[in-house]
This record gives structure tokens, sequence and C-alpha cells, in this order.
């Protein structure tokens, strides 16, 4: 629970007081940094729905397919090899074109399992 | 399609061929400004180039119509939750010197799992969808080409659909868009590691295409409970969004901070906002302000929240504003008119025009006393603030103990902060680690991305993004066959292209109007008693908008909102014909052969000159530049000394000027003057013109003169009349 306390700036402040506002300029953007750097971290190595999708918008799809897409992805829990890397790679791997295969997977032609095989040994 | 300044817009024009639609440029605009540029009669030090469109202020009649644009970029937020209307009101606010349109989301966008497609109505906002986009910038470049300069379009990157609105807008050439994960976290109660993740991959994609980013720090502000205690969590907020931004590769001149006044008079308003105002620049040096206006504290009079604003104004004028945002003065009343839009932005203009070059004048005391203490106060709170963040463990520790919103001024702490729990909020548990081999094979793309070695841009792996490739991108037009534009359309048809006219104040034919009326009762009567009056009137579902007390027992000023239920029909209207003036050469041709003289003055006891000078005087323009004669009497001269001077020299007409219009005396001098020429037998001989502020030719003519003129007459006017009554052309016309 959030806690309550008194103004207690001018104890608090004892180590910032002899700072020239240069230092203090400085130490509040040092500090900002620390803060941001593990919000940064988090964020380039995790991906969501949204963020797929958004993937996929950029690849072509409109917003209803590129939803579907993702849904069938999650499914198959393969939404951490990227949403458009499932469908290049199924692209890849049946010589047909992104857009094409991108909506069978939305309709649901492909099983989880088929969709998880594409990653199962010979990688790239 | 090209607009013409006296034709509506036509919408079913602006959705034709919406499909193929290509945004004309992506990225912001700023307005160029213009050293010591000479406006009218002015030389102005901090104003922009001039449009080519524009409605002046009311007061520049008397500047030959001057329109000095700021340097700032003029922000209106215009949301009525139907587009189609809202595109009207741009093209106002734009010829008034708006050239930043931010649209508001329908209530509750931020927590749909997508995006809305379609043009469905919203509520209190719009819903935001490609085709809605669209229409509305395809709108907007008219309209932009129209005034003259470039117009920022811009909405919302926020909620749990962030990176694909991100995509959205990337796509469709929106200038400019707020994005802060803090504000999905703190007010959209959305998973806070889901905030973050999507709004990295959100500011990538915002800066592929010049976006400008606002943050949404200022929503503290109008959450707190004493609102200027959060100063110090207000530098934090913008702090963490820049940084986050920077990292996330959006450039510092494309991150703008969107700051608030805290404190609003009758608080001493200036003395506590400008030490907070300088240490936010001071810090923030690198980065662009938006400057937005105070809402915490608006009631429902206009009149207050103008006052309120151009405070707001006098402290953008004496730090910086690189955007200035307005807030409609009746926000505090009901969902923003058209001419409130229109009104905000005025304020802003106006209050800029009238303070040009102050910083030329003053110095801010910034390194003595009071200022520099208490902005380096702040500073210090705001550095203490932070060391507490990383003490607890960091910013997602310290939101779920609720260290933010908190009403206490840091390091004071009241326990009222907004909590949020890591595992909990909308969307909660819904990101995944991207594995060794995750790979996206589009362009600006934010995070790790195995993509292959050789390639020159990630999206050549697909054969180009909708981001290279706009024919890429695959449109959808509507979903829902009843909720849509061009249901609505077909439904306000007759007042769109017929003659059917209704009063309006947001949507076409909405039949809403405001009565203000003044009871001699208490507020409490005076209420009841107006609603009371308003359905007399006829007027429909009436409401009591704002009510103010001049005195406990001797009366309140109330306003009441209600509809009509009629409608008109403006081909039916009688309009008098407008009269032309004849060119300089034929009246001064006529006058060569026909020498007219004229008797003038200011009748009754009323010393007003002014209007009357201006229609003779030969330096104004009036009518001695023709070289009519003039004798002109002076002021406060009775009727009865004009009409014997008009016999005396044989005047060919009789020009009196009334102003005091108490108890109808100008009615009455009018009367009096057909009265007594008709007496004296010179009725016939002699020509009665009458002007006055109150005064109008419908008037003049019921009190038995020839003509009645008001307000911005010139001598030109006056001039014709004269000719073309003495050369007959009125009697050929009847």
């Amino acid at each position: 629970m959030p806690i309550k306390r008194e103004d207690d700036f001018e104890e608090r402040r004892d180590h910032l007081k002899d700072l020239s506002d240069e230092e203090l300029k400085e130490k509040f953007w040092n500090l900002t940094e620390k803060i941001v750097d593990p919000l940064i971290d988090l964020s380039k190595t995790h991906t969501s729905a949204s963020i797929e999708r958004s993937v996929l918008l950029r690849m072509g799809f409109n917003s209803i397919d590129a939803k579907a897409i993702v849904n069938q992805v999650i499914n198959a829990d393969l939404l951490g090899k990227g949403a458009g890397h499932v469908v290049y790679k199924l692209a890849q791997k049946e010589d047909r074109p992104i857009k094409e295969v991108g909506l069978d997977i939305g309709d649901e032609k492909y099983t989880k399992e088929d969709l998880r095989s594409l990653f199962n040994g010979g990688g790239e | 399609m090209d607009l013409k300044p006296d034709q509506k817009i036509d919408i079913e024009e602006i959705l034709d061929g919406i499909e193929d639609y290509r945004p004309r440029r992506k990225g912001w605009t700023w307005r160029k400004k213009v050293e010591n540029q000479q406006i009218g009669p002015f030389e102005y030090k901090e104003m922009s180039e001039q449009l080519e469109n524009s409605v002046s202020l009311p007061a520049s009649r008397s500047f030959k119509n001057i329109d000095p644009q700021p340097e700032p970029v003029i922000t209106t937020e215009i949301a009525s939750g139907r587009f189609e209307d809202d595109i009207r009101r741009m093209r106002m606010a734009a010829w008034h010197g708006a050239d930043h349109i931010m649209v508001i989301r329908t209530a509750g966008q931020s927590h749909f799992d997508g995006l809305i497609e379609g043009t469905p109505e919203g509520v209190g906002g719009i819903p935001i969808t490609r085709k809605q986009i669209r229409a509305t910038r395809k709108a907007l470049d008219y309209i932009e080409d129209e005034v003259g300069r470039p117009i920022n379009f811009h909405s919302y990157v926020s909620g749990v659909a962030g990176s694909e609105i991100a995509v959205l807008f990337a796509e469709e050439g929106v200038n400019g868009a707020h994005q802060d994960p803090q504000y999905n976290v703190l007010y959209r109660d959305v998973n806070m590691y889901r905030s973050f993740v999507d709004a990295a991959v959100a500011k990538k994609i915002m800066s592929s295409t010049g976006m400008l980013q606002i943050d949404g720090a200022h929503n503290a502000n109008a959450t707190a409970r004493e609102a200027w205690k959060v100063m110090p969590e207000l530098f934090v907020q913008h702090a963490i969004n820049s940084m986050f931004s920077v990292k996330a590769g959006m450039p510092k001149d494309k991150i703008s901070l969107s700051t608030v006044p805290p404190v609003a008079s009758p608080a001493p308003d200036i003395r506590m906002n400008l030490p907070y105002s300088i240490a936010l620049r001071d810090l923030f040096d690198d980065f662009k302000f938006r400057a937005q206006q105070n809402t915490k504290y608006i009631e429902s009079s206009i009149r207050e929240a103008t006052v309120t604003h151009t405070l707001n104004l006098l402290l953008s004028e004496l730090t910086s504003a690189d955007l200035q945002s307005t807030i409609t003065p009746d926000e505090g009343r009901n969902v923003p008119w058209h001419h409130y839009n229109v009104q905000a932005v005025d304020t802003a203009k106006q209050a800029f025009a009238g303070m040009d070059g102050l910083k030329d004048l003053i110095e801010l005391k910034k390194d003595e006393g009071f200022l520099k203490e208490q902005s380096r106060e702040l500073k210090e709170r705001a550095v203490l603030f932070m060391e507490e963040i990383l003490e607890v463990g960091g910013y997602f520790k310290a939101v779920s103990e609720g260290f933010f919103v908190d009403s206490g001024k840091y390091p004071e702490r009241n326990g009222d902060g907004i909590v949020r729990e890591r595992d909990g909020g909308v969307a909660a548990d819904s990101i995944v680690p991207r594995d060794d081999d995750y790979m996206a094979p589009v362009c600006d793309h934010f995070g790790e991305n195995n993509l292959p070695d050789d390639l020159d841009k990630p999206c050549d792996l697909i054969g180009g993004c909708t981001l290279h490739h706009p024919e890429k991108i695959d449109f959808i037009d509507e979903l829902d066959p009843e909720d849509n534009v061009e249901k609505r359309l077909e439904k306000n048809e007759e007042y769109r292209k017929g003659s059917k006219l209704k009063p309006e104040v947001q949507w076409l034919g909405d039949g809403w109007v405001n009565v203000t009326m003044f009871l001699p009762e208490s507020k409490k009567v005076a209420e009841f008693a107006a609603l009371e009056i308003a359905k007399k009137m006829n007027l429909q579902s009436p409401e009591v908008i704002h009510k103010e007390v001049m005195q406990p027992a001797e009366g309140t000023v109330c306003e009441v909102k209600g509809r009509v239920d009629f409608s008109i029909d403006v081909d039916e209207l009688e309009i008098p014909e407008e009269e032309e003036a004849l060119p300089f050469d034929e009246i001064r041709g006529f006058v060569d052969d026909r020498p007219i003289n004229v008797v003038a003055a200011t009748v009754g006891k009323d010393e007003h000159s002014v209007g009357m000078r201006e229609i003779i005087d030969i330096k104004h323009g009036g009518i001695e530049k023709y070289g009519i004669d003039v004798t002109y009497l002076g002021t406060s001269v009775p009727i009865s000394k004009v009409v014997d001077a008009a016999i005396e020299t044989n005047a060919d007409a009789i020009l009196i000027s009334t102003i005091i219009s108490h108890n109808e005396i100008h009615r009455t001098n009018m009367k009096k003057l057909n009265d007594l020429c008709v007496e004296k037998g010179i009725r016939d001989k002699v020509i009665l013109i009458a002007g006055g502020t109150q005064v109008n030719n419908e008037m003049a003519v019921k009190a038995g003169l020839d003509a009645g003129y008001g307000r911005g007459t010139h001598g030109d006017d006056v001039a014709t009349f004269l000719v073309k009554t003495l050369r007959g052309d009125y009697d050929e016309e009847e």
C-alpha cells in the first residue's frame, strides 16, 4: 500500500544542496537513464500480439486477417518466433506468395503442429 | 478538388476514391518565422508567414484587416463522434489559424484489441479507423491548400493496440501523435509490461515517418487532487518517456513535452507556474515544448476559462512554446461546440500578436531570488523522486507502490497515488520473450530481430513492406452496414444539399441553441425559472449549462441550451440585396456635372463624432473626396437646427448620426427629422440619411427616412446612395 510521509525535503536534499545546477541536471539525466534502461531491455527482448499484428500489417495484411493469423500463431505457441516469421517460413517452404499463405493460416488451414514443424530441426 | 471560400466542403467528394488515396507528405511541419515582418501598419518580431485565406480578429477591422500568425503551431482538438462534421469544424479552425488538428478517440478504444475499421459513430470522440483517418487527411489536404499553410493531423498511439495504430498512422500520413506508456498504465490500467514493450515498437515506427510525439505527463495535473503539488513528479514522467523514446530511436526534436501550467487564477498563477515552467525548460532544453492550457480548474464560465488561458499564453510567451495547444472555453459545460474551438484558437492568436516581442522588452530574474530558488527546489525534488524509484527496485515496483499521482508535494506523500499491480491490468501476462531466432521481415521494427545479413533493408525479404510500398496496404471500407458515414449522410441530405437550415453546435442539423438570460432571483430559483422559460420558448431538452450569481438576492445570469424542433427554408428568406458602391469615377463625374451639398451633424445630446467624420472627412475616404460639399454642424445638435441649416444652404441631403440608443432615442431622432422636414415643406427636396451603431436601413425607412446605415459603413456607400437617388435609379426600380 502507498505510504504516507511528511515533507522531509530539507533532510533528503542534503547530498544535493552543494551540486551546481549543471551537476544537478547531469544527475537528473543519469538517474533517468538508470530507470529507463531495464524498460528498454525488456522491450528489445519481448513481443506481444499487438506487435506481431503490426508486423503483419506492414507485410500487407489487413487488420482482420492480421488478427486471425496472430491468433493461430499464439495457438501454436509460436509468438516468440514472430508471426511474420511464421508466415515467411511457410511461404518459403511451400514456395507460395506471402499473402496467400498468411490468409490460409488465418483460415485455420494449418494445424498448430504444421506450424510448429516449421521450426523443428534444420533451423533457417 | 479545389475548395472555394464561399462553398461548403463536399464530404461525398472526399469519400469518392478514398480506397486509393495516398498522403502527399509524411511527418511534422513547423511554421516559418519571419523576422521583423511588416504586416499592415505594424512591424512584428515573432510572427510567421501569413495565410492566403483566413478570418482575422474582429478588431483587425481598424488595422486594415491584418491577421498576424504567431510563430508556435496552434492546436485545436476536434472530435464530436462524427468525423464528417468535424471536417467542417477543422476548416473553420484552420481559417482562424489552427495548423495542428488533434482528434480525440472514442471512449473505450484504448482497450480495443486491434484496429477498428469503417466509420462508426463515436462517444466523446472518434473511432480512429483507416477510412476515417484517410478521409480526414484528404480533407485537410484541400483545406491547407485553401489557407496556404500545411496542417498537421494528430491522434493517439496508445492502448492495447498501440503498435498497430502506429503502423496505421505511419501508412496514412498522420503527422503527430500522443505516445506515452505511462498514460496507459496510470489512466487506462493497461498492464505495465505490455504498455512499455508495445510502446518501444510504436515509437520506432512513428520515428520512421518523422511524426512528432507528444507525451502524457499533463494528465497528472488533471488527475491529482491539488494539481500544483505534482510538479516534481511531472519532471519524472517527462524524463522517463523522453529517455525511453530516445532509446527507442526517436530524435529529440521529434519529442515534445506536454506541459500544463498546473495551477490557475485566482491562485497566484504566474508566481506559482513560472518557476515550474523555467525549471522544465532548463532540464529539457534539447526537446520541444507543447504548451497545453489548464483544464483542471475550468468551470462553466467562458469568460473565466478565457482569462485562465490568456494567462497560460503569457507563460508561453515568457518561457517558450513550440506548439501552443488550445482548450475550448466551453469544456466545463459541454462537449466542445464549433465556435468555441474557433474562439480558443483566436484567443491564442490574439494574445501572441498582442505580446509580440515582449521578451525583447523585459527580462526574467532567473539567476537570483524567488525564480531561481523555486525552480532549483523543484528540480531537487524530482531528483529525489527518481532516487527513490531506483531504491525500491525500479519503475515497475514504484508504480505498484503508488508513487505516481500522489497528491503530496514529493517527498511528501499522502498515500493516495495510483496503484497498479505488475501482473494486473488489461492484457496482463500478454508479453512473450523473443526467441533466439525471432524474426520480423519488415522495416523500422524495434528490438532484437534476426534478419539475414545481406539485406539492404529488412522488407526486401518479402518484396517490400507497406511503409515502402503503400500499394500493399489492404484497405477495409465498412464492416457495419448501418453504423457508417454513408448512412448518416443519407439522413441529413436535406440539410447538406437542400435548402433546409437548422442551428447546430456540433452535428449538422442538431438543432441546439443557447439562450442567455438574467433573472432577478436567487441562484436556485433562477435555475428552475430558466428551465421553465426555455420550455415556454419551445426549446426541447433544455438544460442550464451555466449560472453565475450577480448578488445572492438581486439576481443570477443563466445560460440555457435546448434544441429547436423546426427547420427553416433558406430559399424562402427575404434578404435585402446589398448595394454595391459605384466606382469612384462614376460618382466624381456625376458630382462634377451636378454639385451635391449636404448638411451633417450628430444629433440630440450625443457627443460621438468619430462615425460621422469617417463618413464625411476626405482623410478617412469620406464623401468629400468625391467633391460633395459638406456643412458639418458638430455634435449634440438639435434636429431643428439641422433642418434650418438644410433650408438655409438649400441642401440636397441631411446626414444625421445618432449613436446613443437609450430609451430608443435613436428612433425618436430619426422620426423627428422626417416629421420636421414634412412640417417645413422640404421633405420632397431633401434626402434623409441616418447612421449609428444601432441603426439599420429597415429601422430608418420605418422612421420615414430614405436610408439608414450601421457599423462598417463607408463614405462610398453613402455617396453611392446619394448619386443613385439623385439620378433616379431607385425610381426606375420601382
